[in-house]
């Protein structure tokens, strides 16, 4: 069991994570922590232009660039790492569709119910930040 | 008919007002407390039912997490069970014989505690130990009862940056509530935590000094009766969180803990049963403060439109209190009295140290706090390692069956001041012994190995991305 949860790939994923990095201007941004060890996560995500110019409904924009900066465990760097390969090129209908479920079985990890919260943190983050999107629709992008 | 609280065979007397033989637990209260067994920590381990389970297949364990929890010895659980079985009356309210047990057996635990502490009088001391939740209710109480009503804008609460949370919060939220400001003592250029530097915050501005006695994270202790005379000078009430002292250093015999005006400790550390927490206070400080809970068992008289409150400490214990639980906390303690409590603080001493020397030594592994030539180690050892998170490695060492705890231990503060989010922390106890240390490091080089060749995932680039909108 613990040489499945710490496999090549997920320390592989968590060392060399291509999407780790700044974002400038991004249009989605969220931070979040997990209590437990104090673990901080911020995601950036940046949108690709409407597809269609006259469609306004900022779902249907795809997601140009995910990055998130923070430290956290193996298992949580992994499975952000996992989340923004997965995401990028999506639209935000399609991340706002993506549930945790989804997630864990992309990670296909054994994950106690403590570190679940380490394997979510990165999803989390990203639920708030298009949580936020939405309650500020109305304002200009 | 008398309850012993003890074992079978021991020979006990119950203590009882006028009597002048006292007698508390198994000592003879007043004198050296004599004839203690000789401390083995492999005889103590047999005492403890859960160290002799495997955590996974092939797998013993190897329990170093003793500073967030105690394991219970059989004499607990016999205790907890006999109430239970035996006499599972409510106190202080029923006449019949298993009321008036159950009533013996939780007040006789009161000077039980107070003994433990150190007291020279335990009977007469027994009024000043308040049965709560755990030490964090007990915090709660003196930030709430006392403090609540008392501190005024202005008014400066004396803490030290590496407190536990259960010593942090309350008062913040009274700094919040009353416009107290909050002052920290600091650690050294060394990562200790040293009584100068508490010295250094206190002012005649100073009017509580709330600070640990033995830090969770450093396991550095800070000496007690200098800070009642530091309180003292200033005017200031001492309150000691005794969650990890009250276990791990012995009690000065000469009753020096007990001039705090407020002592807090939980139960289960000593190896009691979790649900119950100890404030000890000053007579004068427990008069003066206020109940934060109402209702059974701490009235003098009720009416419709007025209540005044019974006598300290019952005034602080309404509803049923936590009868099978206080009884058992006694139980933990006359267990922990039959052995020599110097050798034992010296046993875990010895075996931190060691643990701390050996960790220091391996390549990416760094101890927090002060260094691995520090003496003052009080069976506690914090660490991190450059290319494995906490909380991996502590599941890491679970595979191999060892007990580690990982995260921030309730001190984000102190984590933060030191550049860290989080580290791992071995803690020993009594049933500790070398072979544990072993195992450890075995788990520690193991990680290290698996992990090294991946760098640390810690931060890279700025914490801030872009702008916000």
């Amino acid at each position: 069991m613990i040489d499945q949860l710490y496999c090549d790939e997920i320390l592989d994923l968590a060392r060399n994570s291509p999407h780790r990095g700044d974002l400038n201007h991004p249009d989605l941004l969220a931070c979040l922590s997990n209590p437990l060890c104090g673990d901080e996560l911020t995601i950036a995500l940046k949108l690709a232009p409407p597809e269609n110019p006259d469609d306004t409904d900022p779902d249907h924009r795809r997601i140009e660039a995910f990055r998130f900066v923070g430290h956290g465990c193996a298992i949580s760097q992994a499975a952000v790492e996992l989340l923004a390969e997965h995401l990028e090129g999506r639209t935000l209908a399609e991340a706002r569709a993506f549930s945790e479920r989804d997630l864990l079985d992309l990670l296909g990890l054994p994950l106690t119910p403590a570190r679940l919260k380490c394997g979510l943190l990165g999803l989390r983050a990203l639920k708030r930040a298009l949580d936020a999107e939405a309650r500020d629709r109305g304002r200009p992008f | 008919m008398r309850w012993d609280p003890n074992r079978e065979g021991r020979d006990v007397i119950m203590a009882s007002d006028g009597d002048k033989n006292r007698t508390v637990g198994n000592a003879p209260v007043g004198s050296a407390r004599q004839e203690r067994r000789g401390f083995d920590s492999r005889a103590m381990r047999a005492a403890f039912p859960a160290l002799h389970r495997e955590v996974h297949p092939g797998k013993p364990l190897v329990y170093l997490d003793s500073a967030a929890t105690a394991p219970k010895p059989q004499a607990v659980l016999d205790a907890v069970r006999r109430y239970d079985a035996e006499f599972p009356a409510n106190v202080h309210r029923g006449i019949h014989t298993l009321a008036e047990e159950a009533t013996e057996a939780y007040e006789a635990a009161r000077a039980t505690v107070a003994a433990w502490l150190g007291s020279t009088d335990p009977l007469g001391d027994a009024s000043r130990v308040v049965f709560v939740k755990n030490a964090t209710e007990a915090l709660n109480l003196v930030a709430l009862g006392w403090a609540g009503s008392r501190l005024e804008k202005g008014d400066e609460v004396v803490l030290t940056v590496a407190e536990h949370h259960a010593n942090l919060v309350p008062w913040r939220m009274l700094a919040e509530r009353r416009g107290v400001t909050l002052r920290y003592a600091d650690l050294d250029a060394e990562g200790r935590l040293t009584f100068e530097a508490v010295e250094a915050v206190v002012s005649e501005r100073t009017r509580v000094l709330a600070v640990t006695g033995l830090s969770n994270i450093l396991g550095t202790s800070l000496p007690v009766d200098r800070l009642v005379a530091l309180g003292r000078s200033v005017g200031a009430a001492v309150v000691v969180d005794l969650a990890q002292a009250a276990g791990r250093l012995p009690a000065p015999v000469n009753g020096g803990w007990l001039e705090a005006d407020f002592l807090a400790f939980s139960g289960h550390k000593l190896g009691g049963p979790t649900g119950v927490g100890v404030l000890v206070g000053r007579p004068e400080r427990l008069e003066e403060t206020e109940p934060i809970l109402g209702g059974g068992g701490m009235i003098a008289r009720v009416d419709l439109d007025a209540v005044t409150w019974t006598e300290p400490p019952h005034k602080f214990e309404a509803g049923t209190p936590p009868i099978a639980q206080a009884i058992g906390l006694a139980a933990a303690i006359d267990f922990l009295d039959q052995f020599d409590r110097v050798a034992i603080a010296a046993h875990e001493q010895r075996l931190a140290q060691r643990a701390a020397r050996e960790l220091a030594a391996l390549d990416g592994v760094r101890l927090v706090g002060a260094g691995a030539d520090r003496v003052e180690r009080h069976g506690i050892v914090s660490f991190v390692c450059d290319a494995v998170h906490p909380h991996d490695l502590a599941q890491w060492a679970d595979a191999d069956g060892v007990a580690i705890r990982a995260g921030h231990h309730c001190g984000q503060p102190l984590h933060r001041r030191l550049g860290l989010t989080a580290s791992a922390r071995a803690s020993f106890g009594p049933y500790n012994d070398d072979a544990d240390v072993d195992c450890l490091i075995a788990t520690v080089r193991s990680a290290l190995a698996r992990f090294g060749r991946h760098r640390a995932t810690v931060a890279v680039g700025s914490h801030r991305i872009g702008t916000p909108r």
